[in-house]
């Protein structure tokens, strides 16, 4: 393999982490600060990719549909957070993944049902198509590295916004103990919805911008969430950081793994039995790496103790 | 307590007349769909071991229902192609008898379910649910990928496996079949939970302190309770290719796992029957709701919903009150 093809590849790697912790974000946000275990979160990104795609093809503006992808996003996520999760913060964790079970269903089905089970198309605007040149001679797509810059804007804000703004203070006081900001005056409540609403934002805008190189189906959502409870669990439950390295890390091992290990294997072993091998193991790498980060350290990288 | 058990009888007198019946007035749909439920109550019964009893939330299950449906298909696929399993360094050829297929897939399941446990039993939480659904996610990549055994596409039985001095193509003789093994594993269940093992696997499950300080290890029970739930699930998944004839990658996907807690959880979380009584419901739903709109599934998370939100514990929670739900 060319060190070419090898950059392209960990650039693709760099994207899909980018994408992941748009997601993981949330769930860890979520989970850091109301012990919520969200599985509907997957829906939450599908929500965010649907809009995109009508508001597409509605209006023929690529930033509208962005921005609808966000808007929307956030509104199923305060409707769902004031009909069903409120209900669910004193739950354990066995209620909460049954009810987010039973969000998904109805999500998924209704959204078939509104939508039709064909998949929806959602295409990058001219602007955005095409490649750039990068320096040392890479070409690659401008579309994809505009993905990576906007991941690591919101990822920059997000940071900015926990670390130096006041709502983030009272996110991070919410973490450490929530009676306490309470009995000070903050409207919990409020703060718990906005944190929901903040994280389904960010699920819906990575929906519509991955919407737009694959395609806009029910269903879309959840090997996507699963990838992202991956990159928690690594990241450990509850840290931005955390998400952040954990999306990384789960982004370059998937996407390397599958570029490398077919030809690694090709090495010793004849070619087709070297694609199948490093096929299964490539799609297992990212699940091997949980459980080893998990041997070692059993909260994660960056969890409490 | 005396509730309970008038449940329980009636859900077995049930399960046994409805099928008798639809026999009588020559239904094989309903026998099927019967024996469905019935397979579907198993897998309940091996989740709710782990769930209930040592109240580790599992979200993997479907690990050990697609080992056992596979060990099924490959078996199946390798005497139907009359190609050996293996020849080094012993050989190890195919079979289509029932009792083998079960007892090589209880056998899988359970060494399977030791190394799932020992791993993921070092954490809790969350972080547990997680990890069990990251394993049963990667033996659903694994098999897709594995082109040997069908990839994507799954295997097909093209007839269904023997059983000694039954004809199993018959609808009401595998249902008996399944009945049967049905009552066996709520028995072994039954006197497991009544035994000194499934006191203590209580007990831990309330206060791990506690059973320490008299000289239990927690960690050996749940890893002991994950193995017998395991391999109850994958005798389970065994029974479901027998039934469909058919195998694929979806009975690891994590919907899979989702429904197999769906079962536990509509009937009752820690009791013996709930799973029999949630499986019961899911394929009432699944047909009563399934002939109503083809988009089924949004009653079906409505009533889960209001279950998980309003009537905890289940059916079984509901009419025989709530003296012995988990804590």
């Amino acid at each position: 393999m060319s060190l070419l093809l090898f950059i392209e590849q960990a650039l693709n790697g760099l994207q899909f982490g980018v994408m992941l912790f748009l997601m993981a974000a949330g769930l860890t946000l979520v989970f850091g600060v109301m012990g919520l275990i969200n599985l509907a979160h997957g829906s939450l990104y599908m929500v965010g990719a649907f809009a995109a795609a009508a508001v597409a093809a509605a209006t023929g503006s690529f930033l509208l549909a962005l921005v609808a992808s966000f808007v929307c996003a956030a509104f199923a996520g305060v409707l769902i957070e004031f009909f069903v999760i409120r209900r669910l913060y004193d739950r354990d964790h066995l209620d909460q993944v049954l009810a987010t079970f039973a969000l998904i269903l109805i999500f998924s089905e209704g959204t078939r049902w509104t939508f039709g089970s064909f998949p929806l198309f959602l295409d990058k605007p001219d602007w955005l198509s095409g490649t750039v040149m990068l320096p040392f001679g890479i070409e690659y797509s401008l579309y994809r590295l505009v993905i990576i810059l906007v991941g690591l804007i919101v990822a920059a804000s997000l940071f900015w916004m926990i670390a130096r703004t006041r709502i983030g203070i009272r996110i991070r006081a919410g973490e450490n103990d929530r009676e306490m900001i309470g009995a000070l005056g903050v409207n919990i409540s409020l703060l718990y919805t906005f944190v929901f609403a903040l994280g389904a934002a960010l699920a819906g805008l990575a929906g519509a911008l991955i919407g737009a190189i694959q395609s806009v189906q029910v269903g879309m959502g959840e090997p996507v969430l699963i990838l992202a409870f991956v990159v928690i669990v690594i990241g450990g439950i509850g840290s931005i950081k955390g998400a952040l390295i954990g999306a990384i890390l789960v982004g370059l091992t998937d996407t390397l793994g599958r570029s490398l290990l077919p030809a690694l294997f090709g090495l010793f072993l004849e070619p087709s039995s070297a694609t199948s091998l490093g096929a299964s193991l490539s799609s297992m790498s990212i699940y091997l790496l949980m459980i080893g980060v998990l041997l070692f350290r059993p909260k994660g990288l960056f969890g409490g103790v | 307590m005396r509730k309970e058990s008038l449940l329980n009888a009636a859900l077995l007198v049930v399960l046994l007349a409805f099928p008798l019946w639809a026999w009588f007035v020559d239904e094989p749909f309903l026998i099927t769909l019967t024996t469905r439920a019935i397979v579907f109550a198993i897998a309940g019964i091996g989740l709710n071991f782990a769930l209930g009893f040592g109240g580790l939330v599992s979200l993997g299950h479907a690990a050990f229902f697609g080992l056992g449906g596979y060990v099924v298909g490959v078996l199946a696929f390798h005497a139907q192609t009359y190609t050996p399993l293996m020849e080094w360094p012993f050989a190890i050829g195919g079979t289509k008898s029932m009792p083998v297929t079960w007892l090589t897939a209880i056998v899988l399941s359970t060494v399977l379910a030791f190394a799932i446990g020992a791993l993921s039993l070092r954490t809790t939480g969350v972080y547990f649910i997680m990890i069990t659904l990251a394993f049963a996610q990667m033996l659903f990549y694994f098999t897709i990928s594995w082109s040997t055994y069908g990839g994507e596409d799954g295997l097909s039985l093209y007839v269904r496996n023997g059983f000694p001095g039954l004809n199993t193509m018959d609808p009401i003789q595998f249902f008996a079949i399944c009945y049967v093994i049905l009552l066996i594993v709520l028995f072994i269940v039954f006197s497991i939970s009544r035994s000194s093992f499934g006191l203590a696997l209580g007990a831990s499950r309330q206060n791990e302190e506690r059973i320490q300080a008299v000289g239990q290890v927690p960690f050996r029970l749940y890893l002991t309770a994950f193995a017998i739930s395991g391999a109850i699930t994958g005798l389970a998944g065994a029974l479901f290719a027998d039934l469909n004839r058919f195998v694929s990658p979806t009975m690891f996907s994590w919907q899979t796992s989702g429904e197999i807690m769906v079962f536990v959880i509509l009937g009752g979380v820690g009791r013996v029957f709930g799973p029999v009584a949630g499986a019961v419901l899911f394929i009432l739903l699944e047909h009563t709701l399934g002939g109503l709109s083809e988009f089924w599934h949004i009653y079906l998370g409505a009533v889960l919903l209001g279950v998980v939100l309003f009537a905890r514990g289940g059916l079984y929670g509901m009419i025989a009150g709530r003296e012995v739900a988990h804590d």
